[in-house]
């Protein structure tokens, strides 16, 4: 296997981490830019996602099943993130520091729930047929070069997931009053606009993709009680890195972690290459404080 | 009547900690263990009062400056219990000859002692520094120290050759040439940590009453307004950051030379996070509040997760969740609210418990 081929490859596994990063980032990066708070908890809604992949397909085995597991996952998720937005972060929502601490709590409950219902060894989630093989180059440059169909899935359900959302945000009346609340929270309520519904919808939306998220990962490992936690880490530092709220921003800084985790660990091992990860954002920060995508804003925090 | 209140008060310190003193004789030899450990576990807490409580900034970390503190102390230990060029069997495994030169230097008491506060104290300078210089903070502060706290914890692991793994530092004989078996050594390092307690209680005290306290309190309530009077708000929080930073150095050494053991499960992204919810507990901005606090959750940790193990972490989630949302000045808030309800009855004072409304930017 030649040098462009792991590199290439690298690159090729750099985006599809990125697309999951980007996935379980959204729903942080959305609420982040309208109410400045972030839930632990999200981690446990990847989880939520995989188990419900896992239940989804013992009742709908086949080679479909994963397709009616998405949106079983999406709503899911979406449900269990209303209660958490309505009883916890719709309380805390003026004390950012202490939503950290309260959706953290909440994530311990979930993973010991989890831990108690499923064991914590963890359940596998087998692909379909039809996401079993990988594309191979046989010959050229890039000889030996392996592309898992399962990686290619991701990166289609991340493509789909951000062209949707922006057609949601761009697009419709929904889209509208989040951009409104978005801009100026106090104006966007002045005008009519129910802000708690609002994000209530985005909390809800943003957990959703998270599922998703869940019913993606258990293609790749087994979904185990803290299985949330391995990716959302980086989710947090995407969020760091994206800018506040912004689609765009959130984007390219999964693509940046994503590819920067994958190129470095050609030359390191993983536990290197969260440290030099760690040591690009906070290098990062030293000349983009606000972010890669900077939102204006008259507000001063 | 408040000065009366705060020569009251001074009294019951002054009972307390001699009632701490004489735990040896008061408490079994195992409570005594673990009330050492617990102690020394609440000099982070302190630090923690000072760097959430007062500046308002919430570290999600404090397990790395604990492990700093911790592994420095082990290195010491490690040395001491080897013979003249032998090294630690973890690195002849790993196919290492010679202690590399950041473990020899700590075979020195002096400069081991200095390293569990200095090493600590320096790498949170330069990291809070880097972080706040930028006027990055808040949630995102948290979020890094976290990454931080993941980071520290997979290094320790990952370094088997240097750091012993996953199984960490441990089997020590000796401490600075004293048996740490005997009853002796028991009792003076029980008293030591005592001593310590005592003492970063009065340093944060003392701070707090200073006006570089005020600042940083100004800095938690509304950082830019800090600004807008001409005070560069970023020199304050990294001092705040770099001493609660050495207080969990100095509380991981101790914790160590208590538990006879250091190892990545102490230090890494749960224990962090579990650090606060003892201040949390207690009273964030409650010196007595965090101890307490710390002491509560310890030893009730020690009684539930032993038997029921999975009821300790639905226990911790939901005090996570109830305390920080009603009760966020913890157990001290609770009880400061009853004592000035109770002395309104009597004095009739009308502006005692005024709410305070935090003011955003």
């Amino acid at each position: 296997m030649g040098t462009y081929t792991l590199f290439v490859g690298q690159i090729f596994n750099g985006f599809s981490v990125a697309s999951l990063f980007v996935l379980a980032a959204l729903g942080l990066a959305l609420s982040f830019g309208l109410m400045r708070v972030i839930n632990m908890a999200h981690g446990e809604m990847l989880m939520l996602g995989g188990y419900l992949a896992y239940l989804t397909l013992l009742v709908v085995p086949g080679p479909l099943g994963i397709l009616v597991a998405m949106p079983v996952a999406f709503v899911g998720a979406a449900l269990v993130g209303a209660v958490i937005e309505s009883t916890v972060i719709r309380r805390l929502s003026s004390r950012p520091l202490d939503t950290l601490l309260a959706t953290w709590g909440v994530s311990l409950i979930l993973q010991q729930a989890a831990r108690n219902i499923f064991g914590a060894i963890g359940v596998g989630v087998t692909a379909p047929e039809w996401l079993n093989h990988s594309f191979r180059v046989e010959t050229g440059l890039l000889a030996g070069l392996n592309l898992p169909a399962t990686r290619i899935f991701i990166l289609a359900v991340a493509i789909v997931v951000l062209a949707g959302l922006g057609l949601l945000m761009a697009k419709t009346r929904i889209g509208l009053l989040v951009r409104a609340v978005n801009q100026d929270r106090f104006m966007a309520g002045a005008s009519g606009i129910n802000v708690r519904q609002v994000d209530l919808a985005v909390f809800c939306l943003g957990a959703g993709i998270a599922g998703l998220a869940g019913v993606v990962l258990a293609l790749l490992g087994p979904v185990t009680p803290n299985v949330g936690q391995t990716y959302i880490i980086p989710a947090f530092l995407v969020v760091i890195l994206g800018g506040l709220g912004s689609l765009v921003g959130t984007t390219i800084a999964s693509v940046m972690v994503g590819l920067f985790s994958a190129l470095v660990q050609i030359f390191v091992d993983v536990s290197m290459s969260q440290v030099l990860l760690l040591l690009f954002v906070i290098a990062f920060i030293q000349f983009r404080p606000q972010g890669v995508i900077a939102v204006r804003s008259r507000a001063l925090d | 009547m408040y000065a009366r209140i705060l020569r009251f008060r001074w009294t019951i310190a002054i009972v307390v900690v001699i009632i701490a003193a004489l735990a040896p004789w008061l408490v079994s030899a195992y409570t005594l263990t673990l009330l050492g450990r617990f102690l020394a576990m609440s000099i982070l807490a302190i630090g923690l009062v000072l760097l959430w409580g007062e500046a308002g900034i919430l570290s999600l970390g404090q397990g790395v400056f604990f492990g700093l503190g911790g592994y420095v102390i082990a290195m010491n230990l490690k040395q001491a219990t080897l013979g003249e060029g032998e090294i630690p069997d973890f690195m002849t495994w790993s196919g290492l000859d010679a202690l590399p030169w950041w473990w020899t230097i700590f075979s020195h008491p002096l400069l081991a002692m200095l390293g569990v506060i200095l090493v600590p104290a320096a790498v949170g300078a330069v990291f809070s520094w880097l972080v706040f210089r930028r006027r990055v903070g808040g949630v995102y502060f948290a979020l890094i120290t976290q990454a931080l706290a993941l980071c520290f914890a997979t290094l320790l692991v990952s370094q088997q050759q240097y750091t012993g793994g996953f199984n960490g530092l441990t089997d020590f004989k000796t401490l600075f040439g004293f048996d740490l078996g005997a009853i002796g050594t028991i009792y003076t390092l029980y008293w030591v940590t005592v001593a310590f307690v005592v003492a970063a209680f009065a340093i944060t005290y003392w701070l707090l009453a200073t006006r570089y306290g005020k600042l940083l309190r100004a800095t938690r309530d509304g950082e830019n307004r800090v600004r807008f009077l001409g005070y560069d708000p970023a020199p304050y929080k990294v001092i705040a950051f770099s001493i609660a930073a050495a207080f969990a150095g100095i509380a991981g050494a101790l914790f160590t030379l208590h538990a006879g053991v250091v190892s990545p499960a102490l230090v890494g992204v749960v224990p962090s996070i579990e650090m606060v919810i003892w201040v949390a507990i207690g009273g964030r901005k409650s010196l007595w509040g965090a101890i307490a606090g710390t002491l509560i959750v310890n030893f009730a940790r020690d009684q539930i997760s032993s038997a029921l193990p999975s009821l300790w972490l639905y226990a911790l989630g939901l005090a996570f969740v109830l305390v920080v949302t009603f009760l966020p000045d913890g157990l001290a808030g609770l009880g400061t609210n009853l004592v000035s309800r109770l002395t309104k009855r009597s004095d009739d004072a009308p502006a005692g418990a005024a709410p305070i409304v935090r003011a955003e930017g």
